[in-house]
């Protein structure tokens, strides 16, 4: 059972991959669609007996890796944390997979991206579900390669390959980090294993070591390694730039890969290395910070942003960041739910999306929208729910999970929790400005579409409802039913040790023991209120007030609309230098003095000498006789001279 | 049944395998007849011996016996008793599956130069046969002098090939390699020289147990280094490569970056680690910052390459920098790394320059500009360049991996900073291979030229699908592999620890302060 809910997918991905052209598209259809759907029903039994009835387990399959004292299994580990992320991920991949179907008709590939798509799932199901951080590292690098192949799906868009490229290359520095904590934790604990290494941790709480001739606390630098890692694949401030571009990829793959699923497995490292982030402190404020203000940077860039895909990527960016400060202040249980929550509402909002696009004829300028709630009525209620998810209003998903992680942040007390508090609180307020600005661009207002446009708009096909309906059910729905499990009072008993929390540390506990202060509580509700506001104001009320704004303050504007100016800054100092090394050292270094003074300058050389003595050879018997009597004169002192002296 | 296996005991299986290309050399040497079917008996003859070469070569692995570091298969022969020279071939768990890696892309050669190579066909293949004798030959002798002969010999059918059957400025770039490594080779004479004449025996066993004074070993580690340093090769002597890499025929390259840059590590891990380990230590520092310097440096030069296999034979050097920082990190994970390196390497780079060798076919051209798009036209060819690409990124699940993370693991437990540079790498890797596929395989298709060429004949697939397997093998049950070397390397490093410790109790001050110097 458990083995099936990690390896259905891989046969699903196999079968359409490289028989997809023999099958046919249905029957690609079909087989992945089945894959990933049997692997969520194994899912969701397993999710049960792991997590409810409690019994955790590892499958061991095989050795991956073994030298010396190195060792890597391959190994399947089910615990509340890997069955709360497997049964997420089958699920919402499932539904993703249906809505596939209908969503890429028209496409004349549909078997390899049905394939990819099953592939994905496969391996962040081994990313999820792996017992040691080298098998981690194969999902982790799996999902990425995924991510590259589904980005840059449509290969004849140079603008596609060239998001794929980033992608993956942004990715790849994350990795550098995650690698080199890999190397780190095998230093300190002789293991990878995931047993060995919580078992020891406390240990280690105060070891101290030198890595790159920087002597510090051990864990810490260590948890900062990974956490690099993390903030490459979650597209934390300074390695974000990938996630927008990504938004090149069909729909359906940016709610699966990124905004769903892939993107969230930073969080989920941070939260399954919680036993060595606990001995951290200072690795904790690091995440905190880091993922405060990405929350409220995101936030920032989406307010101005005009493509409804790319509003979305930076919402689901500044959601990281919620979820990675509530790890920072050990809230893991509040991350880990809220990554769950948003998995539902933000696939949902992607997809409802995309059924927009779909409806537009494939139009995704919010400018060119206007108008068309009453033309698709489903996808428009789907949208608000998604909305009312996101932006915490009562009873909807988002609201026990955004409430949880902003409450914790203010319970833990710190510096680095007031911050990313009064910044969550912030960037609530702005998320519910952004959410609202495109609800209100999209449907409502005027058309502003052409004419030809607007006859075509119509309602998506029932393949793509219902998946949208199912998940609506989920955004509504999962806050309510997961609260008491993941952080309220039920919470230890569910998590069973798959989440460590220091009792000095456990911001969650000091929230339901010191209830928050009236204002605090309700605090994100208003500011979520005040964004709706804010948004009907501006372009409900007063379509002009935008523009006049936009005029008012062009400096801030430009600085939002260009997302910080990120892209030029690292053009200019990564990629335009790297290229100029490249030629310096390959004209100038090879070329220039290795070859120059090396072999052809040698043979150059030779070849001067050869004709120098050449002309020594001039085939004149007087010059012979001449260069004999000289000699025989030299030898002749020599022996005299030389031997007197 | 047991007859037959204590038959199979007792055969010279090691000679029967390095010689065997020489009987089909001969073979073809009889030929008689039109050109077209002397070239024609001659291609069938060159594939029929290499394949019955690689299953015979096969017979080694399946009778190889992982626990042990002993050398296995052991023939001696008298060669020339009043200098104590002798025919002794044998294979350990360093070497045995570089045997296996010659064979195995020897019959693909032959393969891939079917169609290709239209002018004297029946010298083409005697040179690649007798180049297959000479790369077996020389990962199974086990008499220094053996060695040289083999090692040296190498050179001559390879310098043929890219002079004879080369492109462009053939003869500049089959001279440049020949002197190269030459002028390398002489070096190591002497020092072999100057050890026989201490030892009085040039067994490789003698000379492993042999003791030589401290500044002995450095002059010694030199002399063999300007010979491994430049096979390898490391930056500054790598500059033979990416000519000779251009102007060779593919089956030149594959050869080329699959089995002779092998020869300069495997030299390093047979000849200085265990005869010099004091003078391996006292030199680990140079071999770090070259190799450091050919990782970060080279990968640079990959990116701005237009010569797809220019940039190719460039991520080479990249690559073989991985293996010389592993081999002297010298710990468990970092010497078996660096071998698993060195296997997976040959497979990958020999399927990258066959990649390059497909559509240089059919286009005559390596300019990566004039490609774009292939992915339209040639779906298989996109997913197998695709697998090759990913495994010389280093992605897990792919050969590439193993050996990198190995190295890396291994070269952190030593020195943090290292692996943390070479680690650097891993991202620029990603970043020229990707820029690379990106230009010639995605994208649309508009050139004319382009949009003419076929996708993967037969023949094709049936030299590109076996590396794919091989390729995921290695990366999703890379144990297979690392059974063969445990043993090998575990005593290699044993016998270099105790060396120094020796060393240490003998003149602890003097090591240490130059050591102190030295870092």
């Amino acid at each position: 059972m458990l083995v099936a809910a990690v390896f259905l997918p891989l046969l699903g991905a196999f079968v359409a991959g490289f028989f997809g052209r023999l099958i046919g598209d249905r029957a690609s259809h079909i087989v992945t669609c089945l894959g990933v759907g049997l692997a969520s029903l194994a899912a969701i039994f397993t999710f049960y007996d792991v997590a409810i009835a409690g019994h955790s387990q590892v499958v061991n399959l095989t050795t991956f890796l073994s030298s010396g004292t190195f060792e890597a299994q391959w190994a399947l580990r089910f615990d509340t944390l890997s069955a709360v992320m497997v049964m997420t991920v089958t699920t919402v991949s499932t539904l993703i997979h249906i809505y596939a179907v209908g969503y890429m008709s028209h496409d004349d590939s549909q078997p390899r991206f049905m394939a990819y798509l099953s592939l994905f799932t496969f391996a962040m199901l081994m990313l999820v579900t792996a017992d040691n951080l080298v098998q981690m590292f194969f999902g982790w690098e799996g999902v990425g390669l995924v991510s590259y192949l589904l980005i840059g799906f449509w290969f004849k868009k140079p603008s596609a390959n060239a998001a794929a490229i980033k992608a993956f290359i942004v990715n790849r520095i994350g990795d550098f980090g995650f690698l080199l904590g890999i190397f780190a934790i095998y230093f300190l604990f002789d293991a990878v294993s995931f047993d060995v290494i919580f078992g020891a941790a406390e240990g280690k709480a105060d070891a101290e070591v030198t890595f790159f001739g920087i002597h510090a606390h051990a864990l810490t630098i260590t948890c900062i390694l990974l956490f690099v890692g993390a903030m490459g694949k979650s597209a934390q401030l300074f390695l974000h730039t990938w996630l927008p571009d990504a938004m090149e990829g069909p729909t359906p793959v940016s709610a699966l890969i990124h905004a769903a699923t892939m993107v969230t497995a930073g969080v989920f490292l941070v939260a399954r290395m919680s036993p060595l982030f606990e001995y951290a402190p200072t690795a904790l404020t690091v995440v905190t910070v880091i993922g405060a203000l990405t929350a409220f940077f995101a936030a920032t860039i989406g307010c101005v942003q005009n493509d409804i895909k790319r509003i979305i990527a930076y919402s689901t960016c500044s959601q990281l960041g919620y979820m990675f400060f509530a790890c920072g202040v050990s809230a893991y249980q509040a991350g880990i739910f809220h990554l769950m929550t948003h998995a539902w509402f933000k696939a949902l909002l992607f997809l409802s999306a995309g059924s927009v696009i779909h409806a537009m004829s494939a139009e995704q300028d919010i400018r060119k929208m206007g108008g068309i709630w009453r033309l698709i009525p489903v996808t428009f209620t789907v949208m608000m729910i998604g909305n009312l998810a996101l932006t915490g209003i009562p009873f909807f998903a988002g609201y026990f999970s955004k409430d949880m992680v902003l409450e914790a942040a203010h319970a833990a007390g710190t510096g680095a929790g007031n911050y990313a508090f009064a910044l969550g609180i912030t960037a609530a307020f702005l998320t519910s400005f952004y959410s609202w600005r495109l609800t209100f661009l999209t449907f409502f207002g005027s058309p502003r579409a052409n004419h030809h446009t607007m006859e075509h708009v119509h309602e998506s096909p029932l393949v793509m409802t219902i998946p949208l309906g199912l998940l609506a059910l989920g955004a509504v729905f999962a806050g309510f039913l997961g609260y008491d499990l993941f952080v309220g009072e039920g919470r230890a008993e569910f998590w069973r040790g798959a989440i460590v929390v220091l009792e000095s540390q456990d911001s969650i506990a000091r929230v339901h023991e010191h209830h928050p202060a009236i204002l605090i509580k309700y605090l994100p509700l208003i500011v979520s209120l005040g964004g709706l506001g804010l948004a009907y104001l501006m372009y409900i009320k007063r379509p002009d007030l935008p523009g006049r704004l936009a005029a008012a303050f062009p400096g801030v504007y430009q600085f939002l609309l260009n997302k910080w100016y990120f892209d030029e800054l690292y053009d200019f100092l990564f990629v335009k230098n790297a290229f100029r090394l490249g030629r310096l050292f390959w004209k100038g270094g090879d070329t220039g003095i290795i070859d120059r003074f090396g072999p052809d300058g040698l043979s150059a050389a030779t070849g001067v000498f050869a004709r120098r003595l050449a002309l020594v050879q001039s085939g004149y018997l007087y010059h012979y006789a001449f260069a004999m009597i000289v000699g025989l004169a030299a030898i002749v002192s020599w022996f005299v001279f030389g031997r007197a002296g | 049944m047991t007859a037959l296996s204590t038959f199979i005991d007792n055969l010279p299986i090691l000679t029967i395998v390095t010689f065997l290309p020489l009987v089909g050399a001969a073979f073809i040497l009889m030929t008689r007849g039109e050109a077209q079917v002397v070239a024609r008996q001659s291609r069938y003859v060159a594939l029929w011996t290499t394949l019955l070469t690689f299953l015979l070569s096969l017979v080694i692995w399946f009778q190889f016996e992982n626990g042990t570091a002993n050398f296995q298969f052991e023939e001696r022969l008298d060669w020339l008793p009043q200098y104590r020279i002798s025919y002794h071939m044998g294979v350990d768990g360093i070497s045995m599956l570089f045997v296996i890696l010659s064979t195995f892309l020897t019959p693909l050669c032959i393969l891939a130069s079917w169609d290709s190579i239209q002018k004297l066909v029946r010298e083409y293949m005697i040179a690649f046969l007798v180049l297959e004798t000479m790369m077996v030959g020389m990962f199974c002798a086990m008499d220094m002098v053996l060695f040289y002969v083999f090692f040296e010999g190498v050179l001559i059918p390879m310098f043929l090939i890219i002079g004879v059957w080369g492109g462009g400025r053939r003869v500049y770039s089959a001279f440049k390699f020949f002197l190269y490594t030459l002028t390398g080779s002489v070096l190591l004479l002497v020092a072999l020289l100057a050890m026989y004449f201490q030892v009085g025996s040039t067994d490789i066993p003698d000379l492993m147990a042999a003791k030589f004074s401290r500044d002995m070993q450095l002059w010694l580690w030199l002399g063999m280094f300007a010979s491994f340093a430049v096979k390898v090769p490391m930056w500054p002597v790598h500059t033979w490569l990416p000519d000779a890499h251009v102007d060779a025929p593919t089956a030149g390259s594959v050869i080329l970056a699959g089995v002779l840059l092998k020869m300069g590590g495997y030299g390093f891990l047979r000849f200085s680690v265990p005869m010099l380990p004091e003078a391996s230590e006292y030199f680990t520092p140079l071999v770090f910052g070259l190799s450091l310097v050919a990782v970060i440096y080279t990968s640079l030069v990959a990116l701005v390459q237009t010569d797809m296999k220019k940039l190719i034979a460039y991520s080479s050097v990249a690559h073989m920098g991985f293996v010389t920082i592993g081999i002297f990190a010298l710990n468990q994970q970092a010497v078996e790394g660096a071998i698993f390196q060195m296997l997976s390497h040959g497979v990958v780079s020999a399927a990258l320059f066959l990649c390059v060798g497909v559509v240089y076919d059919r286009l005559h051209t390596r300019d990566i500009d004039r490609y774009g798009g292939l992915v339209n036209n040639m779906p298989r060819y996109a997913f197998a360049f695709m697998v090759f690409m990913l495994a010389s990124v280093g992605l897990p699940g792919t050969s590439g991996f193993v050996g990198e993370f190995l190295v890396l693991t291994g070269t952190f437990q030593m020195n943090s900073s290292v692996a943390l540079l070479a680690a650097t790498g891993v991202v620029l890797g990603a970043a020229y291979m990707l820029y690379l596929y990106r230009r010639v395989v995605y994208g649309e298709l508009t050139k004319t030229d382009v949009k003419a060429m076929v996708d993967l004949e037969p023949r094709e697939i049936a030299i590109l699908a076996p590396i794919i397997v091989v390729v995921m093998w290695m990366g999703i049950y890379p144990m297979a592999f690392l059974d063969v070397m445990d043993a090998s390397v575990a005593h290699l490093l044993r016998n270099y620890h105790d060396a120094l410790a020796t060393r240490a109790a003998e003149i602890a001050p003097l090591g240490s302060s130059l050591l102190a110097w030295v870092w």
